[in-house]
């Protein structure tokens, strides 16, 4: 039986990336932010799954105003990293894991989540972010990788309290698929941002360390917080974290039977560029 | 009977909601069309003749043309596509979040390194904050002279 060990945090700023890509991870204003994931990328190598659940948004990328879809679940055998304007970024193509990535569709759509299934799609930095920072610079990524896009560009973006099921669903759909598989699920975006308007460059840690705790031991608080906090509090793009309940609602202590989570890292950090970086690990025990 | 936005007493922010997303189509789907590298080639050779190709609107136009970030999103632009021509223009995320606060690109890197924007007096229209429309531009770039 495949099953989900542990979920990782964490924003997925673009600069991030190219700080990385152009070797400027010393620099005195980029030093600090890659220390605090020393520790994450030796337990992922300690702790590499089989697979990775990669929660993330599309940026304009992958999805125009032609179509934006909810929720959406890559199905395909690859994934090329995307040009968002500046060219595309050098990694790593991204292996899928199309029959792990297809049995959940059909559970959580039969769990009344209504997800769009997604043969072809650049993936942008709201993934490739995220596989740089927790497992550096590769020849290849170390495992395959099921993108699941959701919409937080296009208000109405989905509430918390509905990421925070759907995380549950996905808990359900992976423990019922019969190979046995270590998968993790990762829910990135945030923390406080914003990067529009005259309220460009808001930061909050009040709320965003505030978030963190509440994700931590009361994550059914958490999902309960309205979009409108997110945007008043943590900026128009803060509205980001909801990802994060996704990941957060398929540990098992959320299930009926609960059992603790052990709280591996937590790592805050301001600014990359616009942005408050958050980070954690949580395991199942 | 009206929706409900409780996001609209928010100072200095525009929420891409359904209604900004029907207002900005074309212009979002322009500013898309620049992921491809050809198109960004024929934008910068002509911009007008570029945008003339696209069923946008005079003061859509005009907001691209001057670069006017805070224009196009109150005309539907969304921040994740207007960015396209930021890239096409060799423009980071952090200059193009500055130049809609009227600071410097000096200033506004200086207010993030410091700890960003404080949310106090920047939660509700009517407050006090830096984000509120009494208080702009917040810095030199916005100034005359400039």
């Amino acid at each position: 039986m495949a099953r989900i060990t542990a979920s990782v945090f964490t924003s997925h700023v673009p600069a991030i990336g190219a700080a990385l890509d152009l070797g400027k991870t010393a620099e005195p204003y980029w030093q600090p932010l890659f220390q605090g994931y020393e520790f994450s990328k030796q337990w992922m190598k300690d702790n590499q799954p089989d697979v990775i659940i990669l929660v993330f948004n599309d940026h304009a990328t992958a999805f125009s105003l032609d179509m934006i879809p909810t929720f959406a679940i890559g199905t395909a055998a690859q994934y090329q990293p995307a040009d968002e304007g500046w060219g595309p970024r050098p990694v790593p193509l991204v292996q899928g894991h199309p029959a792990l990535a297809a049995h959940i569709a059909q559970s959580v759509i039969q769990q009344d989540f209504d997800l769009t299934i997604v043969n072809k799609m650049d993936v942008d930095h709201g993934l490739t972010v995220p596989l740089s920072l927790m497992c550096g610079q590769p020849q290849a990524w170390p495992c395959p990788v099921i993108p699941f896009a959701v919409n937080v560009v296009q208000y109405p973006v989905p509430s918390g309290q509905r990421c925070f099921k759907l995380g549950q669903a996905i808990r359900r759909a992976v423990e019922s698929f019969d190979e046995d598989l270590n998968v993790h699920i990762w829910g990135t975006g945030g923390m406080s941002h914003q990067l529009q308007g005259p309220r460009a460059g808001l930061i909050n840690r009040e709320f965003d360390n505030a978030f963190l705790d509440k994700l931590i031991a009361d994550p059914a608080a958490a999902a309960a917080i309205p979009h409108i906090d997110y945007v008043r509090e943590a900026g128009s793009e803060g509205i980001e974290l909801v990802m994060w309940l996704i990941a957060r609602g398929a540990m098992k202590d959320i299930a009926n039977n609960p059992s603790p989570i052990r709280l591996r890292h937590r790592f805050y950090h301001v600014p990359a560029s616009n942005t408050a970086v958050g980070h954690m690990i949580l395991e199942n025990t | 009977m009206a929706l409900e936005k409780p996001y609209l007493d928010v100072p200095g922010t525009t929420i891409f909601d359904a209604e900004q997303s029907r207002k900005g189509y074309h212009l979002n789907q322009f500013c898309m069309s620049l992921l491809q590298a050809a198109n960004r080639d024929r934008f910068k050779a002509d911009e007008r003749a570029y945008l003339d190709q696209w069923p946008m609107t005079e003061d859509q136009k005009l907001g691209v043309l001057s670069r006017d970030l805070n224009r196009c999103i109150a005309l539907g632009g969304n921040i994740y596509f207007l960015a396209k021509i930021g890239a096409t223009d060799g423009k980071s995320f952090q200059q193009m979040a500055g130049s809609m606060t009227g600071m410097t690109e000096d200033e506004y890197r200086a207010m993030m390194v410091s700890g960003g924007r404080s949310v106090q007096g920047n939660r509700f229209i009517g407050e006090d904050g830096t984000a509120q429309a009494h208080r702009q531009p917040q810095g030199a770039a916005g100034k005359p002279g400039h």
